[in-house]
């Protein structure tokens, strides 16, 4: 038996999980909320993060009901993320790592992502679509990488949104993007949005700059309502992530799409993506906010991948990076 | 009799071969005037809104045949339009025979051991020609892979032997912005689908680079879009 703790925190979320062989023993997490109108700042985060990450980690092992002893290697979020944030919780991994005498081992936050969803749904080889606050890619597995075959060549999905909400003042508990979902289902008018997909790419700065531009115009006259504005906006950005995820099956002949990442927990993205598969006879496979959202056991679950394959983090390069590619992982627990 | 008219194409594609459902599109297999025949019909996506839905199936089948008539006026070989039905949104189009894809030629080329540098080398090369040629006239291809360039087999001049399909997302435009952007979803189509292949990616922009006029704005953009691409991966 392996048991590996992940601690995640590459942005406004810490989290801290246990997994022993597949099984979820504990995932607790906090979120750093600001008021309507304000994202969160990557030195406030941090500040976020050192003030509740031991509670986070006394909560963990408590719910797992293991000791420091029991655990076999401690993984942590290498990159990529907000600097400030990532570096106080690799902080706090090296600390235990050596108190407890135990192995560190750096993760790719997307690798977290991709692992754990394949882990809860048995998803076996499945295109996966990456939407997030940070990230927007369409990947497929070949030869020991996780290729990216379609990503944003702007800003991501989730930014958008969050940006969105920001401009008509929408809260940001507990997410801008779960509001938005809320409010899009009393929406009913279809506003007209640029849409912008470039083969497999798709760009979403156009959309935020017309949206940031028109919205408080057309709400003011009445033209349409602030649920029919996040409506029309959802329509419009998960239409192009569907389309991107298909084309990207088409081209790899693959029938297995798998949706991770914030912005994956939205159920009508789901639903849209669900209707694509059912026209082309593929299968759907996707979580809920639980394990979507950013968590302790991804980093687990992907350490756990990584150090059963031999992989450890030396302490003198267990650094953090702002940058950090997907397809940079050699994917040494893969045929 | 105009409803009969709406109807007549979707009849006929009730009796006909599909070959593959891809992302744009249903492909049929048939024959129109004797000849052999591609029917590509861009079916009602029923994920979308249906404003949003009519709009794009209708801009994309208009974008495809006016790409095509374009490149074909320049010399760039491209499927022949045999008819379009803007009804049903069905475009029939010359099937080019005995044809694999490049994707697929590089994929074999490299499995088998004996002289492929040369080989693949050469089809490279053919393609930013290619490439440079359809940017010259403005056609912004909007979904260059592997996949949507056939090679033609046969005795013709190596000149005719690259054909370009899939206009469904092209466009007109003269910006370096938008060429070197379709030159970048190339080059990621290319490295993800065949690894292992960066060197003949580099001497793909070299040809580009050489056999195009306006090549080095576009060169330049790629570099911008390229770094841009970056910053990406900066959140998770």
């Amino acid at each position: 038996m392996t048991v590996v703790i992940g601690f995640e925190g590459s942005a406004n979320k810490i989290g801290i999980g246990i997994i022993r062989d597949g099984e979820v023993l504990s995932n607790p997490r906090r979120t750093y909320i600001t008021p309507p109108g304000q994202g969160f700042m990557p030195s406030d985060t941090a500040r976020h993060h050192r003030a509740v990450i031991l509670t986070v980690l006394k909560e963990a092992l408590e719910q797992a009901g293991l000791k420091p002893a029991d655990i076999d290697c401690v993984a942590y979020t290498k990159g990529p993320g907000m600097g400030a944030p990532l570096v106080t919780v690799a902080l706090v991994a090296r600390t235990v790592s050596q108190l407890w005498g135990k192995p560190l081992l750096g993760v790719n936050h997307c690798i977290g992502h991709i692992e754990m969803g394949r882990l809860i749904t048995k998803a076996n080889n499945p295109t996966v679509l990456y939407v997030s606050g940070g990230n927007t890619q369409v990947i497929a597995y070949s030869e020991r990488r996780y290729r990216i075959f379609g990503e944003t060549i702007d800003i991501a999905v989730g930014n958008c949104l969050d940006r969105f909400a920001r401009v008509i003042k929408i809260s940001n508990d507990p997410s801008p993007g779960y509001n938005i979902e809320q409010m899009a289902k009393k929406g009913s008018q279809y506003v007209e949005l640029p849409y912008t997909v470039k083969g497999m790419d798709v760009s979403f700065s156009g959309i935020l700059s017309y949206i940031e531009e028109a919205a408080h115009k057309m709400l003011s006259s009445g033209q349409c309502t602030a649920e029919d504005l996040c409506f029309s906006l959802q329509e419009t950005v998960f239409s192009m992530l569907v389309e991107i995820t298909e084309r990207a099956m088409a081209h790899c002949g693959s029938q297995e799409v798998l949706i991770v990442g914030g912005v994956g927990c939205n159920l009508r993205l789901q639903e849209m993506m669900g209707v694509m598969c059912k026209e082309r006879g593929a299968k759907l496979f996707a979580t809920d906010e639980r394990f979507c959202i950013d968590n302790g056991a991804m980093i687990a679950q992907a350490g756990w991948e990584m150090f059963r394959s031999g992989q450890v983090t030396e302490l003198e390069d267990s650094w953090i990076t702002q940058r950090y590619r997907t397809d940079e992982v050699q994917v040494t627990w893969r045929d | 009799m105009a409803q009969e008219k709406n109807m007549a194409v979707p009849q006929l594609l009730s009796n006909v071969e599909l070959v593959k459902q891809g992302a744009e599109a249903r492909v049929y297999r048939t024959e129109f005037l004797g000849k052999p025949t591609i029917v590509k019909e861009r079916f009602p996506k029923r994920y979308r809104h249906p404003v949003l839905d009519q709009k794009l199936t209708h801009r994309r089948t208009v974008q495809e045949v006016r790409s095509i008539l374009r490149c074909r006026r320049a010399g760039i070989s491209a499927p022949v339009v045999y008819f379009v039905d803007y009804m049903s949104h069905c475009i029939f189009l010359e099937e080019v025979v005995g044809s694999l894809t490049v994707c697929d030629h590089i994929a074999s080329t490299q499995q088998s051991e004996s002289c492929q540098d040369q080989e693949l080398e050469w089809l490279a090369q053919r393609v930013g020609q290619i490439l440079a040629k359809m940017h010259d006239e403005d056609v912004i291809h909007g979904d260059l892979t592997t996949s949507n360039m056939l090679l033609r087999r046969g005795p013709e001049d190596p000149e005719s032997n690259l054909v370009l399909i899939d206009f469904g997302l092209s466009y007109i435009s003269a910006l370096p912005e938008d060429k070197g952007v379709d030159l970048y979803v190339l080059e990621k189509a290319f490295l993800s689908t065949h690894p292992n292949t960066e060197a003949l990616f580099e001497k793909l922009l070299k040809s580009y680079t050489a056999s195009s006029k306006k090549s080095s704005a576009v060169i330049k953009k790629l570099d911008e879009v390229r770094l841009r691409g970056r910053k990406r991966s900066m959140v998770g």
